[in-house]
């Protein structure tokens, strides 16, 4: 483990002094929670909650330097190690610009891989394709890196979910369905589906001023939630999703329709189910997901009588 | 590498005050800059905001800013000779191009006039390029009309329709915009295309309007406003369904943006 540290910033999925288990670094392989879903994901450490992106000195602005020259590794599981690709497509790819903050630590980042004895309450890893990976250096064996063996995946979960099957014949129906209206109520808009999301990159930037009287600062990129009523609001009043329905359906339309025909890969979801494990009024992903494939199937057999 | 975040300082070259609440900053600035993009302004240690081009011309670039939050009050308290930090320019334009040799309609509401003020301001100064141009720009009340000296020029080489939300005033019928796009003849025009721009009810209500008065959908352009962090397609603020206001935007035909459900 020195000899680790030496070259490695290393973090895992640890249980702090509140009883979470989280991303943090650790000195010893010990510590490693592997019995139980980290309620957070490591997405933390290549995506900070909170990031220092410009320094302000008198009227000089100065990008802000990375803190470690050392490589970070990273004890995941398959999902998570997925999930890095989603995040890799936002910030290094779409707009055809890289961002220089995720990228110097995103190229730093190796993983090892924590295999699945089973599969966790909640899990959809099988359903969304994201149960396996090769992204890997070493596998976490008997509290050692192992090197040498072939990883076993998981390859059932107890929940399955299946993939609406929406398209632009039913695209706006799917949009208009009462059915989102139910989370006007339902949703408290906290953002903590989007906090424990090991895809959500969106952000806000913010700057602050050390105290009254200085003249120093620095803007930082902090997380941001779609799920907040302040998310599209615009300075002079105007927001185009006041509802927490409507923020509800743009949530789940981006993890499950439009990032995938953007970029055409993937799904913006790994099947972590920690969105659903974290949501104090019992929201779960996954039957969101499970009803709208019923409905879109619905809306396209309409369709097809209607022809 | 470059960090497409970094601003770079701008000097102020002079303030207009619009209104108490509008005012118009010259930035010396030689970039090339297409009509209807914009640039994400900020003041250090305040914050950024995206804000449209609404003039341009040698060594400079102006922007006309609306008092409504933390930033734009920041600006606000700047002069000529200060320094404003500036990103850009972003998103795509009005296809000016397509415009020319036809009939033009463009309808703007409030301060969204900004945003088509520099491709005004260019068929004003090249009447040529132009079939014709009918201008319907709205305003909440006297006080809050901007460009006066533009509007007021305007009216000599366009055809004008200036109008209040609830008052009567010299120069400026009573109502709103949607009220007068009766008034364009686009059954006697052969090829045409119409703007809008302005807050989105005002865009949805226009575009409704227009079409029922004959207009064809893919001849509408509308410039969308919406919430952005980055302007780079990174922060997810600006997106709708799968399109990027930022990226894709903000000028989108009204054939796709009708269909754009946020």
């Amino acid at each position: 483990m020195a000899g680790l540290k030496e070259k490695y910033k290393v973090y895992a999925p640890k249980r702090f002094p509140n009883g979470s288990v989280r991303y943090g670094e650790i000195d010893s392989l010990s510590e490693i929670v592997v019995d139980e879903k980290s309620h957070f994901s490591p997405k933390e450490v290549y995506l900070p909650i909170a990031q220092t992106i410009f320094y302000f000195k008198d009227s000089r602005c100065e990008e802000s330097r990375p803190e470690d020259e050392r490589d970070i590794l990273i004890f995941a599981r398959a999902c998570d190690i997925n999930a890095i690709e989603r995040l890799d497509t936002i910030f290094l790819k779409n707009g055809g610009t890289e961002d220089a903050y995720y990228k110097r630590l995103r190229e730093k980042v190796r993983f090892v891989l924590i295999e699945c004895a089973g599969s966790f309450d909640g899990c959809f890893c099988v359903s969304m394709g994201t149960n396996e990976t090769g992204n890997y250096m070493g596998i976490l064996r008997d509290g050692k890196i192992d090197t040498q063996s072939e990883p076993v995946f998981v390859r059932e979960n107890k929940k399955a979910v299946k993939i609406p099957d929406i398209d632009e014949s039913i695209v706006k129906d799917v949009f208009g369905l009462e059915y989102w209206r139910g989370f006007d109520e339902e949703c408290a808009g906290c953002g903590r589906c989007t906090a424990v999301c090991p895809t959500c990159s969106c952000f806000d930037t913010i700057d602050v001023i050390y105290n009254e009287t200085s003249l120093d600062g620095e803007r930082r990129r902090v997380w941001g939630s779609c799920m907040r009523e302040d998310f599209a609001a615009m300075a002079g009043g105007h927001n185009v999703r006041k509802r927490a329905g409507d923020r509800m359906r743009f949530k789940v339309m981006h993890k499950i329709y439009d990032f995938k025909k953007r970029f055409g890969v993937s799904h913006m979801c790994v099947g972590c189910g920690r969105c659903g494990a974290r949501c104090p009024r019992d929201i779960v992903f996954s039957d969101i997901v499970n009803t709208l494939a019923d409905e879109a199937q619905k809306l396209k057999a309409k369709g097809g009588a209607a022809l | 590498m470059k960090n497409v975040l970094m601003p770079a300082p701008h000097r102020i070259l002079s303030v207009v005050h619009e209104t108490s609440a509008e005012y118009t900053f010259r930035v010396e600035c030689s970039d090339t800059v297409e009509h209807g993009q914009f640039y994400v302004l900020s003041i250090p240690k305040i914050g950024e905001a995206p804000i449209s081009v609404s003039s341009r011309g040698e060594g400079y670039l102006e922007f006309t800013i609306r008092k409504v939050g933390r930033l734009t009050e920041g600006i606000f308290g700047l002069g000529a000779g200060d320094t404003i930090f500036m990103r850009g320019p972003y998103g795509n334009a009005f296809p000016v191009e397509d415009f020319k040799g036809r009939d033009l309609v463009v309808i703007a509401g409030g301060t969204g006039l900004a945003a088509v003020r520099s491709m005004l301001q260019h068929f004003y100064a090249n009447p040529g390029e132009i079939k014709s141009l009918t201008l319907i720009a709205g305003f909440r009340n006297k006080d809050s009309v901007l460009f006066r000296e533009d509007l007021e020029r305007f009216k000599e080489r366009f055809k004008t329709i200036y109008c209040l939300d609830d008052t009567e005033a010299e120069g400026f019928k009573k109502g709103l915009v949607t009220e007068y796009i009766r008034d364009v003849p686009f059954s006697a025009f052969s090829d045409y295309n119409v703007v809008i721009v302005g807050p989105p009810e005002m865009i949805s209500f226009s575009a409704k309007e227009c079409l029922m008065r004959g207009a064809d959908e893919g001849r509408i352009w509308v410039s969308l406003e919406r919430k952005m962090s980055c302007s780079v397609g990174k922060c997810g603020h600006c997106k709708i369904g799968g399109v990027y206001v930022c990226l894709e935007g903000p000028v989108f035909n009204y054939a796709e943006a009708k269909n754009l459900i946020d």
